[in-house]
């Protein structure tokens, strides 16, 4: 089996418009979270949460290329070129042949969606633009960035809800893994932030209306996001022959299915997969010093969560960090795990541990070090990236400092 | 503005050149608009003269719209609005 590292990081989210940019506001404990901005906000209840803000398609991309790309995919290429320069790889011959795409997604062009059928239904139009297809459709990010740096090779959507990042780049890491690539571009995105999406979410009536308290006895609930984050995942050897900057490894990784229930949580099915992720990548539970938490800020989830893991660590459960970056960036649902993969590079890389922000009062059914309210600086040595998704699918990924 | 300014301002546009770039006896192909952009183009005058245009992107050729030209274009256009009316 090969060792697989990461090359290449990209993200655009409420946070920042880049790795760098992220990386301080997760640093000063900083709320990307605020009021939205939209058409007919006003007839939703739920009314906050982590927007893009200042980013303009206009300049960026041209014409034709606004007229096909959604806002998801506008996200999803942009964080690419970051990452991709980052790890100064070029994709001709062989490697482009070989190299591909896999990404998370859950909603595909929610933004085309909610126009469109505005248009159709709301003013009677009985005519779309003839891209309507092409623009919404889960896979478009994945089919832009393949053919935008000449990705070649295997390349596909990864859909399942709030895993769907971690589902995807736990592929792409058996892929480079197994010698099946060398190099594959990886990660997810979500634009959902849209009068429909929300109203949506609205419905199931888990959204916070003030603030995403993960961990916090006074939770109420969850704050969605928007934007992408994206990898470069390369064969370690591949890597090393040039010369590039190593940001981390990719140790292992686990899913499972609750089998139980299509929204609730399950402490099993949380458990089975970190500790599968333990095991893939011949962790000693010892050595995680951090995990960036599904941390929803549901009382659901985040007591199921604290108790997998309490389960899985036994008394190593104190001695371990767990923090939810949503606090700050919102859940950006399919393209949660990539964003927040970020915390964990900076855990390993930089030794600087994202907050859980927003924590007010401790809560005995989350007894754990949670990293309240301020980062904190920390030796790490492993990191587990936690994501738990409605339909109960899980997915959780092991990195280690290189 | 006439039928012909209008056709020739939407494929301009299209094709990312000046109207005075596009003629009468221009082909869309001659002007690099490729069969997404076809479909754009014809989306935007149905938008712009408020018709409907038979045209199916799999047989171009068998459609009762002919878009061998600006000047065919531009007659097909005229015989719809006509109907219309």
């Amino acid at each position: 089996m090969k060792r697989v590292v990461i090359t290449g990081a990209g993200t655009i989210n409420a946070l920042g418009h880049s790795v760098p940019a992220t990386l301080a506001a997760m640093r000063e404990g900083r709320c990307g979270i605020g009021q939205l901005d939209f058409r007919d906000v006003e007839r939703l209840a739920i009314r906050i949460g982590g927007q893009v803000r200042g980013f303009e398609a206009e300049g960026r991309f041209n014409r034709q290329q606004m007229s096909l790309y959604d806002r998801f995919t506008q996200f999803t290429l942009t964080a690419a070129k970051e990452a991709i320069e980052q790890s100064g790889l070029e994709f001709h011959g062989e490697l482009s042949a070989k190299a591909g795409v896999v990404l998370g997604n859950s909603g595909g062009g929610m933004q085309t969606l909610d126009e469109n059928y505005r248009s159709v239904y709301e003013d009677g139009k009985n005519r779309v633009h003839p891209f309507v297809v092409p623009k919404l459709m889960n896979n478009a990010a994945a089919g832009h960035v393949s053919m935008r740096f000449n990705l070649k090779g295997p390349s596909f959507t990864v859909s399942t809800a709030c895993a769907s990042s971690n589902h995807a780049m736990a592929q792409a890491f058996q892929m480079v893994r197994s010698g099946m690539s060398p190099v594959m571009i990886t990660g997810g995105s979500e634009s959902m932030l849209c009068f429909g999406g929300v109203k949506a979410w609205e419905g199931l009536r888990v959204m916070s209306k003030d603030a995403c308290r993960p961990f916090s006895a006074n939770r109420n609930g969850m704050v969605q996001g928007e934007g992408a984050g994206i990898f470069v995942f390369e064969e370690y050897e591949h890597a090393k022959a040039r010369g590039a900057e190593i940001l981390c490894e990719v140790i292992g990784f686990a899913m499972s299915s609750d089998a139980a229930d299509i929204v609730m949580p399950s402490k099993q099915g949380a458990a089975r997969a970190i500790s599968g992720a333990l095991q893939d990548g011949r962790i000693d539970a010892s050595e995680v010093g951090y995990i960036n938490a599904h941390g929803t800020g549901t009382a659901a989830n985040d007591k199921t969560e604290c108790a997998a893991v309490a389960d899985v660590f036994g008394p190593q459960a104190d001695n371990l960090m767990i923090s939810s970056t949503k606090s700050m960036h919102g859940h950006l649902i399919g393209g949660t795990g990539a964003v927040e993969l970020l915390a964990c590079i900076m855990a390993l890389r930089d030794g600087v541990i994202a907050p859980t922000i927003g924590y007010e009062e401790p809560d005995p059914e989350c007894a754990l070090d949670v990293v309240p309210n301020e980062a904190r600086e920390a030796k790490v040595a492993v990191a587990l990236s936690n994501a738990f998704a409605f339909g109960g699918l899980n997915a959780v990924l092991a990195l280690r400092k290189i | 503005m006439s039928t012909q300014d209008k056709v020739i301002a939407i494929i301009a546009e299209q094709a990312v050149l000046e109207p005075s770039d596009v003629t009468l006896d221009s082909t869309l192909a001659d002007l690099g608009i490729d069969s997404l952009g076809v479909v754009e183009s014809i989306f935007a005058i149905e938008e712009e003269f408020d018709i409907s245009i038979p045209f199916n992107a799999n047989e171009p050729e068998k459609s009762d719209f002919d878009i061998s030209n600006v000047a065919a274009i531009v007659a097909g256009i005229d015989k719809l609005v006509l109907e219309k009316a």
